[in-house]
């Protein structure tokens, strides 16, 4: 530096001195290849300190991360992150096909008309401060929680009371056949009674889980060590840490680098780039959601049948799937998929899906009908044209259909927090255009679908309805198609007496065989009278490294399910 | 200096009161219904309903007029009292504390590292260039300059997401030295750190070859040298301080930008800094954490700016003499 700044002397680079001048160039040289050598050293010496500084791969303890935001220690609002990390525990749990299983309580009862309900705890269950879980603590979680949001109402409960040391009693002001399944919501999760301070506020977060929380930092962090006080099997690896990852391509080259071992919701990108690696498995599994178009259906345009079901046979979701999504066979007929066994009629395209899913290949796709376009059972542009012509919607010289001299015109709102769904809003805009329909895709956040609902100004929406909240399917049902208010994510100004009337018999039927023979009848009315449009059913991504032994995916996402896991040697 | 210390805590209080204001006006006319919004918030995108509208609003008593829960606010800030998060439930102090001292972390780190390639880059180009100016056509300084030059364009000319994703696939991906992301230590904080700090010295070592040129070129540097001092001497006394003053103002500017523009890094490195809990109060209408956070915000720009000045009365005479401070 010393002798760029003496630039400015003249003197002293003119040298008239030759034998100088080259005894420079020579010490400039010599200084150049000292430079160089020390340069070379120095990096030599960064490059063993990071790698030194390189994280090794804990033998007793996983990384997970996925975007979920545990924002609090609550159960109403953050229960499903401390279920999912097996922290906390329901009365009931459910198991691969949606059927319940016993969790906390290891049995439950009901009287004929459904309306009483005892559940029969678990002895010898220890909460994670040591106090053991009984019926009074139970009614003391209960409590408490019923007095929060929950996905169901409470005022279906009159009345809650301790039978004995381990049986807690239900009176319910109506017949509820689905009741245990809404015991198995994380917001019901049962919490030792030292959780609560004052005004029962959440103190810390004591469960009865086989893993026990040792440090939390909300929205990022999560740590949890195990409980080997636990009831049932004990977990076998030691630490589990959970760390948000904002996005799908950091989650992808957390896995990748060895950093995570299981990584949640991937997208499409990632999954591709995944799947090249031989040091990661990737995992494609159906979940029980499905993505919808909510309409109203006391709009004056969508209050004709023809309409709806025009706007349904316009959508070419086998196109989506591949186009969007890229991957095959998930392609929604119906509202629920075909892993809710006795609510998905076996009758339409989606009997060729299995709950293996396989990334895009449409050449195996096989043709199920000649009469359909795009192997897709239930795209025909031909018939939703002629609906529309028969409501009276005819084509205007712009291509938009009129009628009385108003255009088809429909506003539908999403949100940007599954980016999927912007991208398939605007093709269902492009799909519905087609056909003579204009569509305004407008983004909102996702509070915009509820409030709309509630003030009636929502027209359509795009949305990602979850089905495992309440694992019995009946459940969403009784709440959303069996009145004319509907639901906020389910039918909304929809009327159709037979489906109400069917659905309250329901609720009370004893009868097996009567119960699934209605089940048909109620689901095949929906189908026709198209409250909702299902797009496709949701498959959750998932990778985790090659180190980790025993993975299996929870397809109601009630737990991550890691003391089953192992990992190996 | 007395003087420029209570300008700037005037100024804090004023910001103070128009930020927490202009927050709470703009909050507030923001289309779409609050409660369900704190809602989707609290209980996640599933959950949200109207039954957990209506417990929200009850709960947080939003049913009252918009001038009485400015009173509230107002009333409470006069306590020093924060209040708590809508969303979370956390007393926004806390939550502030915990954020910030991620952001600042990260911030305080990324300036220096910039800095610390800044400084020589700027200064070794901006000798380099002026000796070829003044010097043959010839000299290998201009390939130097063109070089850094270069560089620097195809830094900055790239959203510094690209960047993070480029020293992920480098140092993560390919040679396995650095993890992906997280904050869980010392390690954890290189990527992003060298992400910010390449970003900023982009443009930086540009202000700084600049400031160098003017002053190895101007008449004091070369009056010093004429008057006898070494080359060292004379850029150390009479050159360096010329270069380093408008520098630390630019990178005062630099900082306040970093404070609150690192939501990018944040994202892309899962780190749990402020400007990710900023884009989420907006999301959520956190009203009361996105006020907490910007009187935050705006307390640490009258704060760095304060530091800056206090800096160029220490270093630059002309602003002793200039404002009348000088013995």
């Amino acid at each position: 530096m010393l002798e760029l700044i003496s630039f400015n002397t003249e003197v002293d680079l003119q040298s008239p001195n030759r034998r100088e001048k080259v005894k420079r160039s020579r010490w400039e040289c010599i200084k150049n290849n000292m430079r160089i050598k020390y340069l070379s050293i120095l990096l030599v010496v960064a490059s063993i300190l990071l790698g030194a500084c390189t994280p090794s791969q804990p033998t007793n303890r996983i990384l997970i991360s996925g975007p979920f935001e545990p924002v609090n220690n609550d159960p109403a609002s953050t229960g499903y992150m401390f279920t999912r990390m097996q922290v906390l525990e329901t009365l009931v749990d459910v198991d691969n096909q949606g059927q319940l299983i016993p969790g906390l309580a290891t049995s439950w009862s009901n009287n004929e008309d459904f309306t009483v309900w005892t559940f029969n705890l678990r002895s010898g269950v220890y909460f994670h401060d040591g106090t053991l879980m009984n019926a009074d603590t139970v009614y003391k979680s209960l409590s408490v929680a019923f007095g929060k949001p929950t996905p169901f109402s409470k005022d279906m409960i009159a009345n809650m009371e301790v039978v004995s040391e381990y049986s807690i009693k239900f009176t319910l002001n109506q017949s509820y056949r689905p009741f245990p399944s809404l015991l198995s919501n994380y917001t019901t999760a049962i919490v030792a009674p030292a959780t609560f301070g004052k005004f029962n506020r959440i103190k810390t977060l004591i469960g009865t889980g086989p893993y026990k929380i040792t440090d939390f930092e909300p929205p990022h962090n999560l740590k949890t060590t195990r409980f080997d006080d636990y009831w049932g099997e004990p977990a076998v690896i030691e630490n589990v840490e959970y760390v948000t990852g904002h996005r799908s391509e950091t989650r992808a080259l957390m896995v990748r680098t060895g950093q995570a071992d299981i990584v949640y919701n991937l997208d499409p990108a990632a999954v591709s780039m995944l799947r090249t690696d031989a040091n990661v498995n990737v995992f494609s599994d159906r979940i029980p959601r499905t993505t919808l178009i909510k309409l109203n259906s006391g709009h004056p345009i969508l209050s004709d049948v023809k309409v709806r079901q025009a706007l349904s046979l316009a959508i070419d979701r086998k196109g989506i799937a591949s186009g969007v999504m890229r991957i095959s066979n998930i392609s929604a007929d119906q509202l629920f998929g075909p892993n809710i066994r006795d609510w998905h009629i076996r009758s339409t395209a989606t009997d060729n899906a299995t709950d293996t899913i396989s990334m895009t290949d449409a050449d195996n796709n096989p043709t199920i009908n000649n009469n359909v376009e795009n192997g897709d059972l239930l795209l025909n542009r031909k018939k939703a044209a002629q609906l529309l012509t028969d409501a009276g919607w005819l084509v205007g010289e712009d291509g938009v259909r009129y009628k009385d001299g108003s255009p088809l015109t429909l506003d539908m709102i999403t949100y940007a927090n599954r980016p999927e769904l912007i991208t398939i809003a605007t093709a269902i805009q492009d799909q519905w255009a087609s056909i003579g329909v204009t569509l305004s895709v407008h983004i909102e956040n996702v509070s915009a679908i509820p409030s709309g609902h509630a003030d009636g100004t929502l027209q359509t929406a795009l949305m990602a309805r979850n089905f495992a909240n309440i694992p019995d399917p009946l459940g969403i049902m009784l709440a959303d198609f069996s009145s004319k208010e509907g639901g906020d994510w389910g039918p909304m100004n929809w009327q159709n007496e037979k489906v109400f009337s069917d659905l309250k018999t329901l609720s009370h039927t004893t009868d097996e065989h009567a119960y699934k023979s209605l089940i048909s009848s109620i689901m095949q009315e929906v189908q026709q009278d198209v409250p909702l449009i299902p797009v496709m059913y949701y498959v959750q991504q998932t990778a985790t490294s090659s180190r980790l032994r025993n993975f299996s995916f929870d397809p109601y996402e009630r737990s991550f399910r890691v003391s089953q896991m192992r990992i190996a040697p | 200096m007395r003087k420029i210390l209570l300008q700037r805590l005037l100024q804090a209080v004023l910001m103070a009161w128009s930020v927490g204001t202009l927050t709470f006006v703009i909050t507030r006319s923001l289309p779409g219904d609050m409660a369900y919004k704190i809602a989707a918030g609290r209980y996640g995108d599933d959950a949200v309903s109207t039954s957990a509208a209506n417990a929200v609003a009850e709960e947080l008593g939003l049913h009252r007029s918009a001038f009485e829960h400015y009173v509230s606010w107002m009333t409470d800030l006069a306590s020093l009292d924060l209040g708590t998060s809508l969303v979370t439930g956390a007393p926004i102090v806390v939550e502030l504390q915990n954020q910030l001292s991620y952001t600042l972390v990260l911030a305080g780190l990324a300036i220096l590292v910039s800095a610390l390639i800044a400084f020589p880059l700027g200064i070794y180009s901006g000798i380099r260039s002026a000796r070829k100016s003044e010097n043959s056509p010839k000299s290998r300084a201009s390939l130097f300059d063109k070089t850094a030059l270069a560089f620097s364009t195809f830094v900055r000319s790239q959203p510094v997401f690209c960047l993070g994703l480029i020293l992920i696939f480098i140092f993560a991906l390919e040679l396995n030295w650095l993890p992906v992301a997280g904050s869980s230590g010392f390690v954890y904080t290189i990527l992003p750190v060298m992400t910010l700090g390449l970003s900023l010295a982009a443009i930086s070592n540009r202000v700084i070859r600049n400031s160098t040129v003017s002053a190895v070129q101007s008449g004091y540097f070369h009056f010093a040298k004429i008057k006898g001092l070494s080359a060292f001497e004379a850029f150390k006394c009479h050159a360096f301080p010329n270069i380093v003053t408008p520098a630390l103002a630019f990178m005062g500017i630099q900082l306040i930008g970093l404070i609150e523009g690192v939501i990018m890094i944040e994202s892309l490195f899962a780190w749990p800094g402020i400007g990710h809990g900023l884009s989420h109060a907006v999301f959520a209408r956190d009203i009361t954490m996105l006020q907490g956070t910007a009187l935050l915000m705006g307390i640490l720009f009258v704060l760095v700016n304060t530091l800056v000045d206090l800096s160029q009365y220490a270093l630059d005479p002309r602003v002793r003499e200039n404002r009348g401070y000088s013995q």
